[in-house]
């Protein structure tokens, strides 16, 4: 039988290119084998460029536990395609042993006893000697950063991004690409970059007013590596202003604008680029429709969608590596490049296995500092998880950590049904642990956290629904925005996803009477991060850690109130 | 909080329009075509119509048209109450046959350009424009 490995080799053979994946070599050790950071980081250096990938770090500069989504749909071309495949099917796919290290880092089954095992993931500063590790292989490493990095963490929000800021400049990457970092709000955003020691990168950011590509961003830049000229084009996430408040930013306009992409890359080839990386904000099936429509990209690394592949994937000529979130992952990408073309290339999705890589003390010491001026408020403990609960977020409907923002929403605000917005960002807690104040916020800090209270009707209710499902599942991924569904408290619903827009969404049922939404009624709702300025109420993490006290110990219940159907 | 009704419905994600379900195609804009084209057959190809797949504000959509040789190009918004958005005419002199404007969407719907070519026949192209509340991005 091909193993998954020849497979890999003998497409891109066809394309006379010719690939291998790293990811074996620590993906089949037993259960109880002691992992080593040499394991981690075994790497044949190969051909003459390296690219080293991170993205959607939200500001997790500490070591957490991240549990990877149970259920995470595709639809239309991407239905059961990667990243649309979870748990014993991932497994299945890439020869994963359950209760493996490989297994505990990218599926979900187990999470709490493999989490007591393996321990957490992530830290700057253990990512930090991995990228030293690989730049001592290849010193001129393309060091890339797909966005999502100066937001997400109590501190974070505090230094307006600057604990990120100072940090990521140590760690030196060449170019990075944005989405959450506009949130700061654009004069924030303009003074971060006066001093950014690397390139800014997109070419979908327009100036609103004149609709001509931003002055404030360069669409790509080439940087001379290995005997060879790489041009690394930026992607900014394409839905900024609808995503997130537009108000915040609002000199900027966005679009996937693939024809523009298209213009880049054959521009930046007239230059000389002998390899073409695009570092995306786009989402994963996104950057796959972008490949099949954009000719002339060798490597698209992707973000936003949070997914880690282990391999990566190929359409035409393109290959995509997608790496993580919240610093769980390094890609390295070493490529073959002569002749103008790309040869081949070598790749591995590192784990950052928090105990067993070895952190770099300096920047230890560099992260501790950001920290300092507030280590008592982060450290502060407001509750306690049970022995039986597990917090977590991802995946496309209601995570515990969700079910536990709801419930503090219903309650706080007393309201009758609360809504929380299907954001992939946000660590796991596991079983016993004690949930500070820093925890609440890695699952709820940004700019517009106002928790709002207010009348709707059953029928906007419905259209509400309605509206979010189709940034999740319409069929074509250019209409997609690549959060997972708005999560519901109080109220249950069943969901079709293979139905267009309107038709989707039935039997809404308000939980605490059992009784079916009626469209002409009205219903009091509170929910946070409206898009809409002026937005009132107090900020979530207050509503959340109010809540928590009161209930002391958190414990979690199984959430049945969602039916899916079509998956 | 008291909160307008206007302010109700933009709070629930963030309202970009007010009108959130695709829109069927109003009779008018077909009958709109009809008009432009006296009935005449409508081909495809040598028309770019260049819109945003999901509307950053549906209140103002860049879009742009461009059909080298055309004499002149109808903008439709097919589900708007009113389709017609405008008729770009070209003289011989003409540098080039492209125009771009911000139109208004009620809601997602197709937006049509059809051109008429310098030799009478006509091309059309068409771009599915989403407006949406929006607000969940990861």
């Amino acid at each position: 039988m091909i193993s998954r490995r020849d497979f890999l080799q003998v497409s891109m053979a066809a394309s006379a290119i010719v690939g291998a994946s790293g990811f074996g070599n620590w993906g089949r050790l037993a259960a109880q084998q002691a992992l080593t950071q040499d394991q981690l980081l075994e790497f044949d250096t190969f051909g003459n460029v390296t690219l080293i990938h991170v993205t959607d770090i939200h500001a997790q500069l500490k070591p957490i536990y991240f549990r990877e989504p149970e259920i995470n749909l595709g639809v239309g071309d991407a239905r059961g395609q990667i990243p649309h495949i979870t748990g014993a099917e991932f497994r299945k796919l890439y020869g994963i042993e359950d209760g493996s290290p490989s297994a505990y880092a990218l599926t979900y089954n187990d999470f709490a006893a493999l989490g007591k095992e393996y321990g957490q993931v992530g830290g700057l500063d253990r990512v930090s000697t991995v990228i030293n590790a690989i730049r001592a292989a290849r010193p001129d490493a393309l060091l890339l950063d797909g966005g999502d990095t100066w937001h997400g963490s109590y501190t974070c929000y505090h230094t307006q991004g600057q604990d990120m800021v100072n940090v990521m400049n140590k760690l030196a990457p060449d170019a990075m690409t944005f989405h959450w970092e506009f949130t700061l709000g654009s004069d924030r955003v303009h003074e971060i970059l006066a001093d950014l020691p690397f390139a800014a990168l997109g070419q979908n950011i327009f100036d609103q007013e004149w609709d001509e590509p931003s002055e404030n961003f360069e669409s790509y830049k080439l940087f001379e590596r290995g005997g060879t000229l790489v041009a690394v084009i930026g992607q900014a996430f394409p839905y900024m202003p609808i995503a997130n408040p537009g108000w915040m930013f609002p000199e900027y306009s966005f679009g996937i604008r693939d024809e523009r992409m298209q213009e880049m890359v054959d521009e930046a080839r007239g230059e000389g680029a002998e390899l073409v990386v695009v570092l995306s904000h786009n989402g994963f099936d996104v950057d796959k429709k972008m490949a099949s429509r954009v000719s002339g990209i060798d490597v698209i690394l992707s973000g936003h969608t949070h997914d880690a592949v282990p391999e990566p994937v190929l359409v035409g000529e393109t290959i995509i590596i997608a790496s993580g979130s919240n610093g769980k992952f390094v890609s390295r990408v070493d490529l073959d490049v002569r002749d103008g073309k790309m040869m081949g290339f070598k790749h591995k999705l590192i784990p950052i296995f928090s105990d067993v890589i070895e952190p770099d003390a300096e920047m230890t010491a560099l992260i501790d500092e950001q920290r300092a001026p507030y280590l008592d408020q982060l450290t502060e403990v407001i509750g306690q998880l049970d022995m039986e609960a597990v917090l977590y977020r991802r995946g496309n409907f209601n995570g515990s950590w969700d079910d536990l923002i709801c419930d503090a929403l219903l309650s706080e605000r007393e309201a009758d049904i609360a809504m929380s917005p299907g954001v992939r960002w946000g660590p796991s807690l596991l079983p016993g642990q004690e949930i500070t104040r820093e925890d609440i916020w890695n699952v709820t800090s940004m700019t517009y956290p106002n928790a709002y209270r207010t009348e709707m009707t059953g029928e906007f209710i419905h259209v509400i629904l309605e509206d979010v499902a189709d940034n999740l599942f319409n069929p074509d991924p250019y209409y997609q925005q690549g959060g997972d569904m708005v999560r519901i408290g109080g109220m249950g619903y069943d969901i079709d996803v293979t139905k267009p827009q309107g038709s989707r969404i039935t039997n809404l049922t308000l939980l605490k009477t059992g009784e079916a939404i009626d469209p002409a009624k009205t219903y009091m709702v509170a929910g946070w991060a409206s898009v809409n300025e002026g937005t009132e109420g107090p900020p979530i993490w207050d509503v959340v850690e109010s809540h928590i006290r009161k209930l002391g110990t958190v414990s979690t219940r199984p959430n049945n109130s969602v039916t899916v159907t079509g998956a | 909080m008291n909160f307008s009704r206007r302010e109700t419905l933009a709070l629930g994600l963030g309202a970009a329009a007010m009108g959130f379900m695709p829109f069927r195609v109003n009779a008018a804009a077909e009958d709109a075509i009809a008009a432009f084209t006296g009935g005449a057959e409508v081909g495809s190809g040598g028309l770019t119509l260049t819109a945003p797949e999901i509307a950053e504000n549906g209140n103002t959509v860049p879009i742009a048209v461009d059909a080298p040789g055309a004499a002149a190009i109808l903008l439709l918004a097919t589900g708007n109450p009113t389709p017609g958005v405008a008729e770009f005419k070209f003289g011989e002199l003409a540098g080039s046959q492209a125009a771009s404007t911000r139109i208004r969407l009620a809601g997602t719907q197709d937006v049509v350009a059809v051109a008429k070519m310098a030799d009478g026949s006509f091309v059309q192209a068409s771009s599915t424009v989403k407006v949406t509340i929006g607000g969940c991005g990861g």
